[in-house]
């Protein structure tokens, strides 16, 4: 369990970083938190002849609020998430910050960054939940100086895949809306572990009561972080916030999802899953 | 920090919560585990390991290897040319077959995983370049990668010489008439119990740092065992070396769990590279190894009936136990060692008056088992109590009712399994958890909660932890090597301090603590006054290490009489210079005093003076010096720890998940030389219990490969899965050890999985569904749910 070779470069700009990525080619790797891609390499299943270090560059863990929305660094830790104030993320915000009590245990929370877990992209990371929920926006530079912004809907292409090129690096993380009503809940065997499924809601709630749309995504039922629309339909039908609105919404993602069978649990199982905390993450939504 | 912030309790040192010694070292990083040692010129090793279970070695080309930058060596069997190890009983073939099991694979390999070359570098990486650069021809076999594969007609075979892969089966006992005991029983009871292979995961995994010494003509073989002994004689007849050319030494250890107490084949590739070379070399053994290719343990699997009266009297038990072994007999103990014990213990603490039972162990294209903590008895007792219960529902009887009906009461007691108890309080013991259940108002709730739609569920379990096993109760299961007996020494200085030394090895249980304690205790000192030596094959003359809750019953009673023969000593010397006789002094506070008038008092420090740098002054024919020897063995059938666990668990509907609400542990270990360790030992084994009976499993495909090498697939619970454990203390002191202590290693992991079984069937018994085999997991849980919603 020790890596095959590689060698170690150091960034100390963005596009110095892209500049080397361009140089070294293909078989280069970015490293940030590591928290992913070092066990993976220790196992070898990730050998890169190249690793380019990017936790050195400059700005890229603030946290921030403008007309465009809340703005990530990249850089920024799952922990500095999970502890910020109230002036960094206030309530709009608050599922980003709950919701880092699932990632991982303490020590990968303090090592593992936003960025890194978004270009990771595991179906059932609580980033790439968050985003494809959130309908966040990816701002990534490319070769001289080239950025663009790529939707979350978009991000994601397969089981660790997505469509950041090799030599394009995320600059900024922006969640647009504000989700008050938002909750991200999942079930794994072991407190800490992958979850089995994840599920994350948002809720269009009005003064009176009732539900006026909202999203709903589920992570670990698809080899990507999927949105349900036939369950996010219920919810745009609209109807008074309770248990029976909630169970339909879950019923509709139960009935609309085929998930994996493997060692966590059949299909059949995750479904159930599925169901089950689609109703816990409304419950907690809506009780923001 | 001292042990003594903690006064003695109760005027002695033996029951006090002296602090742990262990702890300012290990707690501030400062311990030394092997893979802390570095010597100058280590090199390292890591081993090609076959890729199938079950083939042919066709051919090995390490010519690659030996090209990689780092690389200094490469070996195969036919390279090292060592001697295989082989473990024997002494019993005839038709109930025992021995197998070898080689260093490295020869023209065969028995399990993914094996291992084929090792491989030497300059370093831990280059090491592992080294292994991927190895070229090895198969020829796939069928795997036998299950007990069903194993037994069905015309099976592969793992062994050649091992027709029907069956290394063990022995039937015993058989009782005159229990057919018709059966026949006419008003209640029948049948269950099919199975418990999953699993690994016993010390957080040291296995690590050797082997080095030749020129100046001390030997092998010094660093290493993380239970055994060191064991370990040189395994070790020295592979290398064809003489014991007194190989040195085993241990230093800290991250935990064994059984695993440690049998003898790796990786550790003596490493040694022998290390001769060959003529630079030491350290194998420290990977996770993914340790989880794939390791000693694994517990898969069992029990087809047990069990005849009981109108009135809920246990009448007889018929058993057939197959417990699958994997590829090869471990050494020293073989691969009977679960199924002898399984079969000579299984009717525990329960008055069962007829008994049969079947046992076998199996060979299978598995990685081979070790006796992991418990040895069997997690997986009988659990089988014992999962008759109970059903006994109980079938006569509508309250579980503890029929409990309390069967368990022994009067010692000694010699069961059907001709086995001697001795005193303990197993009915004491399961009456107060019933109270403790019934206190804290679980009863009342479980009741309640089915109105609000809540699903919980109380599970108790009943076990008696057998200790100290003597060479008697070896002999009796027929083994050739016989361990047992232990032998101590305590050795005075002239500050008037002592080190005892030990053939036990304390690998976590805190015996540097406790046998201090005892040995204070004997001689008029403080813990802090004592310290204890072992872990060394050149320094201690012979031990058996520790396994089987062996040391403190064993070991501790040696020590307590090494300590009892220095004190001999030091009241000879001292009633000579205090010019009186020998009984009319005293040791206190190290001083040997007159018992007539107390103030008259010499102390250890000018005795040893005497002793040591003035012999002149020594009385007549006295030699010099203040040492003391002692040794010890466990009569008869050895000592009987008991205890009773009772698990409240509530189960999550939409996801099945067991939640452990309350786990409450009623334990006697006779005498308890230090409590805070005694908890920690029943803390710690009833996490591993729980482990299997809800987490942890390695389930291997048609051909045979493993499934779990990483934490991700083997789940491994965490401190956030393990509940508060509250532990209640009864104390029948044994007879037969000379603290009056019996083992308390194994209890906890030992009843666990039945106590959080029956919980999980008691919340589930609106349902009809009971779970007979471990682990349980939430997927299990919410079907069983679901179809009965």
């Amino acid at each position: 369990m020790k890596p095959a070779a590689f060698t170690y470069h150091r960034a100390r700009d963005v596009d110095g970083a892209v500049d080397l990525l361009t140089e070294l080619g293909d078989d280069t790797k970015i490293i940030a938190g590591g928290q992913s891609l070092v066990p993976m390499m220790n196992f070898r299943l990730a050998r890169p002849a190249h690793l380019v270090d990017v936790t050195a560059l400059p700005g890229l863990s603030t946290i921030s609020t403008d007309e465009e929305g809340l703005h990530i660094g990249p850089l920024t830790t799952h922990r500095a998430v999970e502890t910020a104030p109230d002036s960094l993320i206030g309530h709009d915000h608050a599922v980003l910050r709950e919701a880092m009590a699932w990632v991982g245990h303490l020590p990968i929370r303090t090592l593992g960054t936003v960025g890194g877990s978004l270009a990771h992209g595991d179906a059932t990371a609580e980033w790439c939940l968050l985003a494809v929920l959130l309908d966040a926006r990816v701002v990534v530079r490319g070769p001289g100086g080239a950025q663009r912004t790529i939707e979350a809907a978009d991000l994601f292409l397969g089981f660790y895949m997505t469509t950041l090129a090799p030599d394009e690096i995320i600059v900024d993380v922006v969640f647009p809306k504000p989700a008050p009503h938002s909750a991200l809940t999942e079930f794994a065997e072991r407190a800490g572990d992958f979850a089995a499924v994840a599920a994350a809601v948002d809720l269009d709630l009005a003064v009176d009561g009732t539900v006026r749309g909202g999203r709903v995504a589920l992570g670990g039922v698809a080899p990507v972080p999927v949105r349900v629309p036939e369950a996010e339909a219920v919810l745009q039908d609209g109807g008074t916030v309770g248990p029976e609105l909630f169970a339909a919404c879950a019923e509709a993602a139960e009935a609309a999802i085929d998930p994996p069978s493997d060692a966590d649990g059949s299909s059949d199982y995750r479904r159930v899953l599925a169901r089950t905390l689609i109703v816990r993450a409304c419950e907690e939504a809506v009780a923001r | 920090m001292t042990s003594t912030d903690v006064a003695p309790e109760k005027g002695s040192w033996t029951g006090t919560a002296v602090r742990r010694k262990e702890d300012t070292r290990l707690l501030s990083g400062a311990g030394t585990f092997v893979d802390d040692i570095t010597l100058p010129r280590m090199a390292h090793a890591q081993f090609v390991r076959a890729t199938v279970a079950s083939g042919r070695l066709l051919s090995i080309d390490l010519s690659e290897v030996r090209r990689v930058p780092g690389v200094i060596a490469a070996y195969t069997a036919a390279d090292l040319d060592l001697n295989d190890i082989t473990a024997v009983l002494d019993r005839p073939l038709e109930e025992f077959v021995p197998t070898a099991m080689p260093i490295l694979a020869r023209d065969r390999v028995r399990f993914a995983g094996e291992p084929v070359a090792i491989v030497i570098a300059e370093d831990a990486y280059a090491v592992e370049d080294g292994v991927e650069a190895a070229q090895v021809e198969y020829e796939a076999l069928d795997a036998v990668p299950s007990e069903e594969v194993a037994l069905s007609a015309g099976a592969p075979t793992v062994h050649d010489e091992v027709p029907g892969n069956t290394l063990l089966d022995v039937s015993m006992f058989a009782t005159e008439g229990i057919d018709d005991v059966f026949a006419s029983a008003d209640c029948v009871v049948r269950v099919d119990t199975r418990s999953s292979r699993q690994n016993a995961l010390p957080l040291e995994t296995r690590g050797v740092v082997a080095s030749w010494h020129a100046r001390d003509e030997n092998l010094l073989v660093q290493t993380c065992t239970q055994v060191p002994h064991t370990v040189r004689t395994a070790m020295a007849r592979s290398l064809g070396l003489a014991e007194n050319r190989v040195r085993v030494t241990v230093g800290d250890m991250g935990g064994g769990f059984g695993i440690k107490c049998v003898v790796g084949r990786e550790e003596i590739a490493a040694a022998a590279a290390a001769l060959r070379l003529g630079r030491p070399v350290k194998w420290i053994e990977d996770r993914k190894d340790a989880l794939t290719a390791s000693f694994l343990g517990r898969e069992q699997h029990y087809d047990a009936r069990a005849a009981f009266d109108s009135e809920g009297k246990i009448l007889a038990l018929d058993s057939d136990i197959v417990c699958d072994m994997g590829a090869y007999s471990c050494y020293p103990f073989t691969a009977g060692i679960e199924p002898l014990m399984a079969s000579a213990e299984m009717p525990g603490v329960y008055k069962v008056p007829a008994y049969r039972v079947r046992a076998r162990g199996i060979t299978t294209n598995k990685a081979p088992t070790a006796p992991y903590r418990g040895v069997s008895r997690p997986q009988f007792v659990m089988t014992m109590e999962r008759l109970f219960e059903r006994a109980a529902r079938e006569l509508d009887m309250d579980p503890v009712e029929i409990r309390r009906r069967n368990v022994i009461t009067r010692f000694p007691y010699t069961g059907v399994n001709a086995i001697t108890y001795d005193p303990g309080s197993y009915l004491e013991a399961l009456n107060l958890a019933e109270q403790l259940v019934k206190d804290e108002g679980w009863y009342e709730l479980r009741e309640s909660a089915a109105a609000q739609g809540r699903t919980i569920g109380i599970g108790y379990c009943c076990f008696n932890e057998r200790s100290g096993y003597g060479s008697d109760a070896f002999a009796k299961r027929k083994m050739s090597v016989v361990p047992g007996y232990d032998l101590a020494e305590a050795r005075m200085d002239t500050s008037g301090t002592v080190v005892v030394s030990t053939g036990t090895l304390s690998h976590g249980q805190s015996h540097e603590t406790t046998m201090a304690q005892i040995a204070a205790d004997r001689l008029g000192l403080s813990p802090d006054q004592v310290k204890i030596q072992q872990g060394d094959t050149e320094r201690i003359a012979y031990g058996w290490g520790t396994f089987a809750s062996r040391s403190i019953t064993i070991g501790g009673s040696a020590v307590s009489r090494a300590a009892d023969r220095l004190g001999e000593k030091l009241l000879h010397l001292g009633s000579h210079m205090l010019e009186t006789t020998p009984d009319n002094v005293e040791l206190y506070d190290g001083t040997v005093r007159r018992i007539d008038d107390p103030d008259q008092a010499v102390g250890y420090v000018d005795i040893a003076d005497i002793a040591y740098l003035r012999p002149n002054l020594l009385p007549k024919a006295t030699e010099p010096g203040l040492t003391g020897s002692g040794d010890f063995d466990t009569p008869g059938d050895g000592t009987f720890s008991n205890s009773t666990h009772a698990v409240v668990t509530e189960l999550h509907p939409g996801t099945g998940k067991v939640e452990i609400l309350r786990y409450l542990c009623v334990e006697d270990c006779g005498v308890a030389i230090n409590p805070q360790v005694v908890d920690g030992q029943a803390r710690g084994g009833i996490a591993q219990g729980i482990a299997g009976a809800l987490y942890e499993r390695i389930t291997y495909d048609d051909q045979g490969e493993p499934s779990a090498a990483s934490f991700i697939d083997y789940k491994v619970p965490t401190a956030a899965e393990i509940p508060d454990v509250a532990i209640s203390h009864l104390e029948t002191p044994s007879l037969l050890t000379e603290s009056g202590a019996k083992g308390s290693g194994e209890g906890g992991t030992i009843g666990a999985p039945a106590a959080v079984v029956n919980s999980v069937n008691d919340a589930l018994r609106h349902t009809g569904v009971e779970f007979d085999a471990t682990p349980i997991t939430p997927e299990q849980v919410q079907h069983a749910l679901e179809a009965h919603s």
